[in-house]
């Protein structure tokens, strides 16, 4: 699983910091336990990497969306997270596009067409697939 | 790349994207990641630290002495069925002490160590060592 542990691993202070805004005010964490949540957090990326792979490969995709994280969650036995993620996954769309436009009204100003090139090219599927989505994803978010 | 919103603590999402695109393409499976593939992973991965912390809290010990222990994870580990994914890495933990009695009672006995003795001292988690040796 692991190559080098280093690599794998996500920064303490961050996996710190949301252990602490969820468990009440004043309640210690020890090291050991912070570390270990922390390796359960790679884990779980792993592990659900692996999952949203098998409904890409069952949707004989090669590029992970979206939809199979989502369906990952539901496989996991994590699907409390599903709602909450496409209530966040609007957000970052909206706030994505937002960027999108601001750069392009920038290199039309620059006339710099590299730059259109250059981006990666999961922003080109990604706007394949959020037209796509959009369309099948119309269902509001109950909270 | 990452979903941040200027100033501070309210960003979209906390954990770098950067790095769980790393971890998702150590996977060799894995040809390419669409880029809300990734926001939606490093989102669920908040919420899951956010869970796993929270119900090890609720159902484990540690919280007699306002406090989120190891054990009480490896305990959420073995006993909810949600993270037993979980086990092999959260293994529960023995005092050395207990460990050569048990070493010492299978070199008597030439049987196999029972897991009868698991307790889980949280004063001495750093004289503790892995029962899952073999690892």
């Amino acid at each position: 699983m692991a190559e080098r542990p280093e690599d794998l691993n996500l920064p303490n202070a961050v996996i710190t910091r949301i252990i602490k805004e969820a468990l009440p005010d004043g309640v210690n964490i020890s090291k050991e336990a912070r570390s270990a949540i922390s390796r359960a957090a790679s884990v779980f990326v792993l592990y659900a990497t692996s999952c949203a792979n098998n409904f890409a490969m069952k949707g004989k995709r090669k590029t992970l969306n979206a939809g199979d994280v989502l369906s990952a969650m539901e496989e996991m036995e994590f699907q409390r997270f599903v709602a909450p993620l496409k209530e966040s996954l609007e957000v970052y769309r909206r706030e994505q596009k937002g960027k999108k436009e601001a750069r392009k009204d920038k290199d039309k100003k620059a006339d710099s067409e590299e730059q259109d090139k250059s981006r990666e090219e999961e922003n080109d599927d990604d706007d394949e697939r959020m037209e796509e989505e959009e369309q099948n994803d119309e269902e509001e978010v109950d909270n | 790349m990452a979903a941040r919103l200027s100033g501070g603590e309210n960003r979209l999402v906390s954990l770098p994207l950067s790095r769980i695109r790393v971890i998702m393409k150590s996977s060799p499976e894995v040809s390419s990641i669409n880029q809300d593939a990734l926001f939606l992973t490093a989102k669920a991965t908040e919420l899951f630290v956010q869970y796993l912390a929270t119900y090890s809290y609720k159902h484990g010990r540690g919280k007699e002495k306002n406090a989120l222990t190891y054990s009480d994870l490896s305990h959420t580990a073995e006993e909810c069925e949600t993270f037993q994914f979980l086990a092999d890495i959260l293994p529960k933990k023995i005092l050395a002490s207990k460990y050569l009695k048990m070493l010492e009672k299978e070199k008597r006995d030439g049987e196999v160590g029972e897991d009868d003795e698991e307790d889980e001292e949280e004063e001495d988690e750093d004289e503790a060592v892995d029962e899952d040796v073999g690892s």
